[in-house]
């Protein structure tokens, strides 16, 4: 395929006017096919992409045109994909690392922003916006005081539209709950979904963690915060439905792995699991390579691995085959299907980042908590 | 029952008030709103757009009282449900593979002549496993009812004279859309067939979506590609049968894969003798006791894979019995 950039080089070096109005009709990555221009434009002694991109170099050269300031790059983006980057601009010693100036779409996290190239066929699904249509649930904070963590602990919870305590509700546990509304558009989610009957009401409590790479790793004393202390507070304020099959634990990355830890250590408890690109690294032989962090996660899955019993009924897992942990995911899913528990899983071409994980819900949620939809006709 | 009128999905579209007027319908008008479950009694709109000429049965809030009241009968019929969810789901199981045997006999590359064969055996096969589930789910209800006589049953005989003097003093029966399980088990808790037979004139009937499919022979439940399953057509059970010979698609645009041939013909091919006619917004069928005459937009699924309009009246008698 030849690309607009070779049309654009194709008589050796463009005047500034010829750069200015291929920059100026078109929005930046060029996406035409399976491939990408990303442009930057001024002066620099190198420009890099900075992406997230598990088995690339992670710092991708530009090239510069020469006579001028102006650098691009193109780069192979598969139909579907969704990466999201950095520009890393280099003038002499300084490396900055900036959002593309020529490209409107980001991504927030709790580290900032990154731009977002999005492949062919990529969109945002529509119901992760919000939807002038669908009833909206409410939130309401409630303290947990001498939880085995130590001291007291906040969690916000959710209550569907037209929440009613005569009913009642399955649970959904949030891991990471705060970073779920703010990055993963939860709230927004969890209204359309219930609102156009995909997703039975639930009520869910969000939680906000102390340290995580702490309290989440298979720590006894957070699974016994979950199981022992704030299921059966909300079992005691709320109108929950009290069968396993009702109780889902959910979690990202660290996340998943308190999910599933809790669900390993109290069996029966939890008959959903929600776990979206769970750190679920372990050795075969020797140590792990992942940084102390990960030194409890090994251990952990490991001790998971040996043993996993069958700790819930219905697991939906899902990955970034951009990702680094996607080897660790696909090796848990056969494992998690020999003890007889129902797994769905689901990889796609994104990477470790909450958006990813936002687009990701509906699949998961729908399948672990089917709404009315197949019997209501209104 | 002398007049029943299948109505599309009344929310953004209401026809009812031009279909009341075109049978010169007066008020006042018995309302069912069941299928909203908690938030039946919320029919302001309804009220407001028909004039407030309607009487809510409050079937949901009756069953409530009845449960309350009657706290053997409540357990017993959990015990139903429970058997109900648990014959459903053996039937689902038992159902994906008769409809991926059927869909993957049309795909092969053979002979047409002996694909053919293959495929009529495979939607036989289906229907004998729609027609079994069918029988069973009855089977389980009248059980029920002979066992614990609903007739016989104070709390439930109360509402019962109530309703009957309520419908008796109304001009029509309106029965909104919703969750349909819930709008038949009420109707049924009720005894709505019986109810209506025996009131001194027969009572015309409207119904839109959930409604409408509840007082057909068979409910059955489609969407083709629901986000959590295979979006495998499934029999709920029997309805109230008080039109013959129809299988109505509420919203059939939107939940259903009209230009895919494979899928259409075997959708009407295995519900066959009865006509598998879309419900969409504006749409209307209608039943004199005899005869059904339809509005313009109602669309029927053939057994040749196309989706055709229905432009003449019919009458169930003159169907063909064949898949």
């Amino acid at each position: 395929m030849r690309l607009a950039i070779h049309h654009l080089l194709e008589g050796g070096t463009p005047e500034g006017s010829a750069i200015d109005a291929f920059l100026r009709n078109r929005s930046f990555p060029l996406i035409e096919g399976d491939r990408a221009t990303f442009v930057f434009h001024g002066n620099a002694d190198a420009v890099n992409l900075r992406h997230w991109i598990y088995g690339l170099e992670s710092a991708q050269p530009f090239l510069r045109v020469p006579g001028t300031d102006f650098w691009y790059l193109v780069h192979e983006l598969p139909p579907g994909s969704r990466v999201e980057y950095k520009i890393e601009v280099i003038r002499g010693d300084r490396h900055e690392w900036i959002r593309d100036p020529f490209n409107p779409n980001t991504a927030q996290d709790p580290f900032g922003a990154n731009s977002v190239a999005q492949g062919v066929g990529y969109c945002r699904p529509d119901w992760t916006l919000p939807d002038p249509e669908a009833r909206r649930g409410r939130f309401e904070d409630i303290w947990l005081s001498d939880t085995p963590l130590g001291g007291s602990r906040r969690v916000t919870v959710y209550l569907p539209a037209r929440y009613r305590p005569g009913r009642r509700y399955r649970l959904l546990v949030v891991h990471d709950g705060g970073d779920y509304v703010h990055y993963a558009a939860l709230k927004e989610v969890l209204d359309n979904l219930i609102h156009r009957l995909e997703v039975a009401p639930v009520i869910a409590a969000l939680s906000h963690p102390g340290d995580r790479l702490v309290e989440y790793p298979g720590d006894p004393r957070h699974t016994a915060f979950i199981a022992e202390h704030l299921v059966p507070e909300l079992e005691r304020r709320y109108p929950l439905m009290p069968q396993p099959s009702a109780r889902c634990l959910m979690g990202a990355s660290f996340g998943a792995v308190a999910s599933l830890a809790t669900a390993w250590r109290y069996p029966g408890r939890f008959g959903r699991l929600l776990l979206q690109s769970g750190s679920f690294a372990f050795t075969d032989i020797g140590h792990h390579k992942r940084g102390p962090a990960f030194d409890r996660v090994v251990e952990f899955v490991n001790a998971f691995r040996d043993a996993p019993g069958r700790p819930s009924e219905q697991v939906y897992l899902s990955c970034g085959m951009y990702e680094s942990l996607i080897y660790e995911n696909r090796s848990l899913v056969p494992l998690l299907q020999t003890t007889g528990m129902a797994v769905r899983y689901e990889w796609v071409r994104d990477g470790h980042n909450w958006e990813n994980w936002r687009d990701r819900l509906q699949s998961g949620l729908s399948w672990l908590f089917p709404g009315p939809l197949w019997m209501v006709y209104e | 029952m002398t007049l029943g009128v299948l109505l599309g999905p009344q929310r953004l579209r209401p026809t009812i008030d031009a279909e009341l007027g075109r049978w010169g319908i007066p008020g006042p008008l018995a309302t069912i709103t069941a299928g909203w479950q908690e938030r039946e009694a919320e029919d302001d709109e309804l009220q407001e757009f028909l004039g407030h000429r309607c009487v809510n049965l409050r079937l949901h809030a009756r069953s409530d009282h009845v449960y309350r009241e009657d706290p053997e009968f409540f357990e017993a019929h959990r015990a139903k449900q429970d058997v109900l969810r648990a014959l459903q789901d053996l039937y689902r199981r038992r159902l994906a593979h008769a409809l991926d045997a059927a869909r993957e006999v049309s795909e092969i590359a053979a002979p047409e002549h002996l694909v053919e064969q293959e495929r009529d055996a495979a939607i036989q096969a289906l229907r004998l496993v729609d027609e079994q589930h069918l029988s069973r789910t009855r089977a389980v209800q009248q059980e029920f009812e002979q066992t614990h006589r609903l007739t016989g049953r104070p709390a439930i005989e109360r509402h019962y004279r109530e309703l009957r003097t309520v419908l008796g003093e109304c001009y029509a029966l309106l029965i909104a859309g919703g969750h349909v399980a819930s709008l038949l088990n009420r109707m049924r808790l009720f005894q709505f067939d019986s109810l209506l037979s025996s009131l001194p004139r027969p009572l015309p009937i409207f119904a839109w979506s959930a409604g409408a499919m509840a007082i057909t022979d068979r409910v059955v439940l489609f969407h083709d590609s629901p986000p959590q399953g295979p979006g495998n057509a499934e029999i709920l059970g029997a309805g109230l049968g008080l039109l013959p010979g129809l299988v109505v698609l509420p919203h059939a645009r939107r939940r259903l894969e009209l230009d895919d041939p494979g899928r259409v013909s075997l959708f009407a091919r295995r519900f066959s003798p009865a006509r598998c006619v879309t419900l969409d917004p504006g749409e209307r069928v209608a039943w004199d006791g005899r005869r059904f005459t339809v509005g313009p937009g109602i669309e029927c699924l053939m057994p040749s894979g196309q989706v055709e309009p229905l432009i003449e009246d019919w009458s169930p008698e003159q169907e063909e019995a064949t898949p």
